[in-house]
């Protein structure tokens, strides 16, 4: 128990996936400009990063372990996360109106996000059982939407700022990110 | 010849996808502490780019429309599985230093870029070089940022101290925040040279997707956005 939450806290502030690893930048630039659609965003991620982690998990040590082709991970992974994207799009339009209406907008987004395929190879890098890989996947994707709230926040403050020209549009952007990531630097101290 | 030199000139400057087309963020910040690192990973890129828009453009005529982005996510991973088996084997240590994001690169929206915008339209050398041009613009792009990262935060150059005794590396140039301050610094720097034309001769100016509008490219598509060309007249 003490270990799932040592990773729930490494994966989600410590070694938060947007501003250490850099994964996800492409929505985290994009998606950020109002906070209820940043927040949106940070719902599909977390639905769909966490399903993903268990699914690839599981195929990882039940199918590509015991036949010994560990090194087809990268072509079964991204196949497996294109199709359930799919899937959970199909799955949610039938069975939940409401839920589909919140976050379909955004899924079809996340197919290709390369935080998705990151969890997924990390989890087999660190070799995490199928439990520690879903709160792995799962704190992960928490950390990605801490941070794309906090970063539409600021710039919806930003937009009425008198920014100079040249650092107008993603300038400005990547320089409030740099400052989060030093901010971030802080949760180190937390294990 | 011409079409080659066209395709190479538009790769490496007129779509540079680094600092003009801003695709591939992800490599292009994490992997830059240094400038052998950024060279390996433009590189290592290349080499995919180049053999999935070849074999891309040979098959463009069979693979269905409707099944074209699996067909073309298979086509790369496979490619990236081989070239990170001769990355481990050959370059054990730029493999390390890489780690995740040489798997990473088949979600690079530059190759799934290029292969739906002009290998699955164009023949097969003239989508060859088109790999060449945009493979060599992303790796000059990453060398760029990784020497200016590893000058500021380490002294050195590939390695080699070039900075006085006297001066104290910045660390956190090479830690994550310095990413993001250099690829702002080099997009802000790069916006006010626009700026400055424009103003001066009135002329077109291209703006890519600069605009946080990567947010298309997780579709893998974004290469094939069509550049907006504002004309200003005088």
């Amino acid at each position: 128990m003490k270990e799932l939450i040592i990773i729930l806290i490494s994966s989600a502030l410590i070694n938060n996936v947007v501003l250490s690893q850099f994964l996800g930048l492409c929505p985290f630039l994009g998606v950020s400009k109002r906070v209820e659609t940043a927040a949106g965003m940070g719902g599909a991620v977390i639905f769909v990063i966490t399903i993903a982690s268990a699914f690839t998990s599981i195929i990882y040590k039940f199918v590509l372990e015991k036949t010994g082709l560990e090194y087809m991970q990268t072509i079964v992974f991204i196949l497996v996360i294109a199709a359930l994207v799919q899937f959970v799009e199909m799955f949610l339009k039938k069975t939940s109106p409401g839920l589909y209406q919140a976050l379909g907008v955004y899924l079809p987004l996340i197919t290709t996000n390369c935080a998705v395929l990151g969890v997924a190879l990390n989890n087999v890098t660190k070799s995490y059982n199928i439990i520690q890989g879903v709160v792995n996947g799962f704190a992960t994707a928490v950390g990605f939407t801490i941070a794309i709230v906090i970063m539409a926040g600021i710039r919806e403050k930003t937009e009425y700022n008198d920014v100079s020209p040249a650092f107008k549009g993603s300038p400005i952007v990547l320089i409030t990110a740099g400052l989060m990531a030093i901010a971030f630097f802080g949760f180190a101290g937390l294990i | 010849m011409n079409k080659v030199v066209e395709r190479l000139y538009n790769g490496i400057v007129k779509e540079n996808p680094t600092f003009v087309l801003m695709l591939g963020m992800c490599p292009t910040l994490a992997v830059t502490t240094s400038a052998v690192n950024g060279l390996g990973m433009g590189l290592t890129t290349t080499v995919v780019l180049i053999m999935s828009n070849m074999l891309i453009s040979m098959l463009r005529n069979i693979i269905p429309d409707r099944v074209r982005m699996p067909a073309y996510i298979v086509i790369v991973a496979s490619f990236v599985t081989i070239v990170q088996f001769l990355l481990e084997g050959y370059v054990p240590s730029l493999y390390d230093s890489l780690g995740i994001y040489i798997p990473l690169i088949v979600v690079n929206c530059i190759i799934l870029g290029r292969a739906e915008s002009y290998a699955s339209k164009n023949p097969v050398v003239p989508s060859i070089f088109d790999g060449v041009g945009m493979g060599l613009g992303f790796t000059v792009g990453l060398t760029c940022i990784g020497t200016v990262r590893e000058l500021i935060g380490a002294g050195m150059i590939f390695g080699h101290q070039i900075m006085p005794a006297a001066y104290e590396p910045i660390t956190i140039f090479i830690l994550a925040p310095g990413a993001f301050f250099v690829l702002a610094l080099l997009t802000a720097i790069q916006n006010k040279v626009k700026l400055n034309i424009s103003n001066k001769n009135n002329t077109t100016v291209s703006t890519g997707c600069s605009e946080g509008g990567c947010a298309s490219c997780t579709n893998g598509s974004c290469g094939g956005r069509v550049f907006t060309v504002d004309k200003k007249e005088m």
